[in-house]
């Protein structure tokens, strides 16, 4: 049960994208199409969950005992960097298939603010494992989200004749604090 | 000399982070709740930026290629833990009410893109002036940011009551607050740079 | 100077120097900036205590015990005394009925249990609505202010609940669960000067006895 409200807040009350300001840049860069807006959501859901896994596993049996909690940023991020590096390698060799759709979107997302943040949040939030990989997998689900609906947006905002001086990012910065908005309806549905 | 004042001219304006290369979106919208939160994140990542300007252009040519990126990562994340420690133990407010994005600074896109773009190519002092000057900027734009949603939020202007609260829009201190005013900012920004 | 090889060697040796020479540098930071950062907390603490109970000359923090309330709840208790004598008790107390969760208070009892005054510790409520609870409660206005009541005699809750206390404009669950949190404080200040508790054991309900609680109407833009 207390996985269902864990999910529902992620995705809805406390979405990673318009409450948390995570992920910025992929959500205004990658979200020109739909297409590559799904692609997107499935690399970032396949390396947070995979992260998140790690890093938890590393901070409570190697950095916890040790008390080398000070080295826990710089631990995370090039656990994040290699396990992009050979989530993108070991994906060629296997599912080229696969490789095809998601790997263009592997390099950016080392530098994808959420996967790093998710991994501090719920060493901050004290998760247990299952929790912790519940959490990343339900705020991955809440970045597929924004983003799907924000390219949606974003597909038909290009027909349409927008004034001179909004195009381009202005336009999509408030279509974002509208969407924004609308998520702010779902506050206080659950507590976590 | 002017060549040199040119270099931090560049970050402040003509290639400012968030105005023009639009770079390092998550702190700047999520810390600009107010004008002085805007401005400790902007001086947070601005002193992690020039020292690790500063240290990757003196260690450019021992670095070999093919392990550039990891290297400049491990810079970056010693000087944000570095920082981490000392605001903790200096300014605890602060750094409670920036939380989770001090460290984030590590994957700010501005950082390793100044190190990649400019340190990793430039003598340590142009890059310490090239760090100086990106961070100013971001600073700028931070703070700029922050004061627009904290006069409109809470009617406040750094913290001082400029009219009664109550006539504050709260919208503009919540999440879609910080998307409509940078949205706004942009315009005035792009129609700014058309006419001159 | 040339630029080096990317032999696997030099790799190798610029990256694992590097890490080390950069982890040794934190390390000695961790040792150096240890002992400020814990002076930061424990003046921290002792600044909320003092925000909320009278002048004292102990060291509260030194003094800490903690208690546990008929519910079960353990606080922590910090007596602030004058020339030895009791001027007044800090209770830190939380409640998870929070808008956003979990809410931690530091209330401050005079010896005869009325509240002195009370700063909040830790709130994750919306800015501008149920974050106010900080400054809210001590605002002298309508029947805000609650420093001077006693939970033994005066019924906390909101005035929607059937209460004495004008809950934030718009954020009454933010209000609810903040007054949770001063009546789980009372129970912590009442098991440590052995005042009898409240009549009912329940710390979800702070009424009194002779409280009627209204069911309140749940609108979902209020907080």
């Amino acid at each position: 049960m207390i996985y269902i409200t864990m999910f529902i807040a992620a995705v809805f009350v406390n979405n990673i994208v318009l409450s948390q300001f995570l992920g910025i840049c992929p959500f205004l860069g990658v979200s020109k199409k739909i297409n590559t807006a799904v692609g997107m959501t499935g690399a970032v859901a396949f390396v947070i969950t995979l992260s998140t896994l790690i890093t938890w596993l590393v901070y409570t049996y190697l950095l916890k005992p040790f008390n080398l909690d000070y080295l826990q940023t710089i631990a995370f991020i090039l656990i994040i960097a290699s396990l992009v590096q050979l989530v993108e390698i070991v994906l060629k060799k296997i599912s080229p298939a696969l490789y095809q759709s998601l790997g263009v979107y592997l390099p950016l997302i080392s530098t994808n603010c959420c996967i790093l943040g998710v991994a501090i949040l719920v060493i901050q939030k004290d998760y247990n494992l299952l929790e912790s990989v519940v959490y990343a997998f339900s705020t991955a689900c809440g970045f597929g989200l924004a983003l799907i609906l924000f390219a949606g947006i974003r597909e038909q905002l290009a027909l349409l004749r927008v004034p001179k001086g909004m195009q381009g990012m202005p336009i999509a910065l408030l279509t974002a604090g509208l969407l924004a908005l609308a998520f702010m309806g779902f506050s206080g549905i659950v507590k976590l | 000399m002017k060549n040199k004042f040119g270099i931090v001219l560049n970050g402040l304006i003509t290639e400012n982070p968030t105005f023009v290369l639009m770079l390092g979106m998550c702190p700047t919208l999520a810390t600009t709740t107010s004008a002085l939160n805007g401005m400790g994140m902007g001086l947070a990542t601005s002193f992690v930026l020039i020292c690790s300007n500063l240290v990757i252009s003196l260690l450019k040519n021992i670095i070999p290629d093919n392990v550039r990126i990891p290297s400049f990562i491990v810079v970056i994340a010693s000087f944000v833990t570095l920082l981490e420690m000392i605001m903790k133990a200096y300014v605890p407010d602060l750094y409670e009410s920036l939380g989770l994005f001090i460290p984030l600074i590590v994957v700010n896109c501005i950082v390793l893109g100044r190190a990649e773009a400019f340190a990793s190519k430039n003598n340590p002092f142009d890059s310490l002036l090239d760090g100086l000057g990106i961070g100013l900027g971001f600073t700028f734009a931070l703070t700029l940011l922050g004061m627009v949603r904290e006069f409109l939020g809470a009617g406040t202007f750094f913290g001082l009551q400029v009219f009664p609260e109550q006539y504050g829009a709260l919208v503009f201190i919540l999440a879609p607050g910080a998307f409509i005013t940078l949205a706004y900012l942009l315009a005035i920004m792009n129609k700014i740079r058309k006419v001159s | 100077m040339k630029k080096l090889e990317s032999s696997l060697t030099n790799m190798m040796l610029v990256l694992g120097g590097i890490a080390i020479v950069a982890s040794a540098l934190l390390a000695w930071v961790n040792v150096l900036t240890a002992e400020p950062v814990r002076q930061a907390e424990i003046a921290k603490q002792e600044k909320a205590i003092k925000d909320v109970t009278p002048a004292f000359d102990n060291s509260p923090v030194a003094d800490r015990y903690e208690v546990t309330t008929p519910a079960g709840e353990v606080l922590a208790c910090y007596p602030a005394r004058k020339g030895g004598e009791l001027q007044g008790i800090a209770v830190e107390s939380y409640s998870e009925k929070g808008f956003s969760g979990h809410i931690s208070v530091m209330v401050g009892f005079t010896p005869d249990g009325s509240i002195y005054n009370y700063s909040v510790l830790k709130q994750g409520e919306t800015p501008g609505l149920g974050a106010k609870m900080g400054t809210w409660f001590k605002t002298e206005k309508n029947r805000q202010d609650i420093r001077g009541k006693n939970p033994a005699s005066d019924n906390m809750t909101v005035s929607k609940d059937g209460g004495e206390v004008d809950a934030i404009t718009a954020a009454t669950i933010s209000s609810r669960a903040f007054l949770d949190a001063v009546g789980r404080a009372y129970e912590g200040f009442a098991v440590s000067q052995g005042v009898n508790a409240l009549p009912n054991d329940s710390a979800d309900a702070v009424s009194g006895a002779t409280a009627i609680v209204e069911p309140s109407n749940p609108s979902s833009n209020e907080e």
